[in-house]
């Protein structure tokens, strides 16, 4: 019995080494990128509208890619919605004073360093996604120390504001559909086009995630 | 000094990794995904990737840390 086992353990230590040892040497020698878009980005670089590479890769060289992203986190947001969510009685629940007047100290700061991420996404990192991930951060954390209750039905305003990043996505592809290609920011505009797509993307963003948060979340004790 | 640092950021790496997912407390657990966020976003910021490295603090370790942290405070509120 005892021997099986400290058998079957030098099986699995054995195998688990060689794997080890494997990976290491795939790592040490990684083979050359099969496609090296990096030349192309560069080269085009003066007409994306922005400085950062990264930013413009994503809102305009790979523009379908970040309307999909938004438009699948939406999706999700109404699936959750739709699956149903019943009325819930929001009761306040205790909550230590010092935390609230701290949340209360670091959410107008958060806003700030949503719009700062934001505006630096045109030069350095930055961007919509992550900006729009610190302002669902903050209203998460409003909600979890009791400043700011629960949605319990999504209103006429809020429904807005969970689609006016793809909205302002689509109305400015639909806009520059006339000059041929549907995503096709002219390079003069560009930067303009991308910061107010972005604009509407951290707002949407922001809902979005802390949508998730904030529509499900239960107090305690009520039947699921 | 900087191969030192990246040695000690990747062994920290490993290890809370490791610890969160063999850890037998769900609290311990999710203290130690936030730890294992917050390191993964220097990580990537050590790899010169510091999109990634934003986005992973702030959605990672920031709202994931959150949700798992409410509902580990909505789990322990709902047992008797």
């Amino acid at each position: 019995m005892k021997v099986q086992r400290v058998f079957k353990r030098f099986v699995v230590g054995s195998a688990a080494l060689a794997f080890s040892v494997l990976l290491i040497g795939v790592m040490l020698e990684p083979p050359a990128a099969g496609v090296d878009l990096r030349a192309a980005v560069s080269a085009n670089l003066a007409v994306s509208g922005v400085a950062h590479p990264v930013t413009a890769v994503l809102l305009n060289f790979r523009g379908y890619d970040t309307l999909l992203e938004i438009a699948v986190l939406l999706l999700a947001l109404i699936v959750i919605l739709a699956s149903g969510l019943e009325a819930l009685s929001s009761r306040p629940r205790a909550v230590d004073p010092v935390l609230q007047t701290l949340a209360q100290l670091a959410a107008p700061s958060m806003i700030v360093v949503a719009v700062y991420l934001l505006w630096a996404g045109a030069f350095r990192p930055g961007g919509a996604f992550q900006a729009g991930a610190v302002l669902a951060a903050a209203g998460v954390l409003l909600h979890l120390t009791g400043l700011l209750p629960g949605w319990q039905a999504p209103t006429l305003k809020l429904r807005l504001g969970l689609t006016a990043g793809l909205l302002i996505f689509l109305a400015i592809a639909a806009a520059v559909l006339s000059q041929g290609a549907l995503m096709q920011y002219p390079p003069r505009q560009a930067g303009m086009l991308i910061l107010l797509i972005e604009a509407g993307f951290t707002v949407s963003l922001g809902l979005i995630l802390a949508g998730l948060f904030l529509f499900i979340s239960r107090d305690p004790g009520d039947p699921t | 000094m900087s191969f030192v640092f990246d040695v000690v950021l990747a062994a920290a790496l490993l290890w809370s990794g490791a610890r969160c997912l063999t850890t037998a407390r769900l609290d311990q657990a999710i203290v130690l995904f936030i730890a294992f966020g917050l390191l993964l976003a220097l990580v990537w910021a050590r790899l010169s990737a510091p999109d990634i490295g934003l986005a992973e603090a702030a959605i990672g370790a920031g709202l994931t840390g959150a949700l798992l942290l409410d509902v580990y405070g909505a789990l322990k509120r709902s047992k008797p």
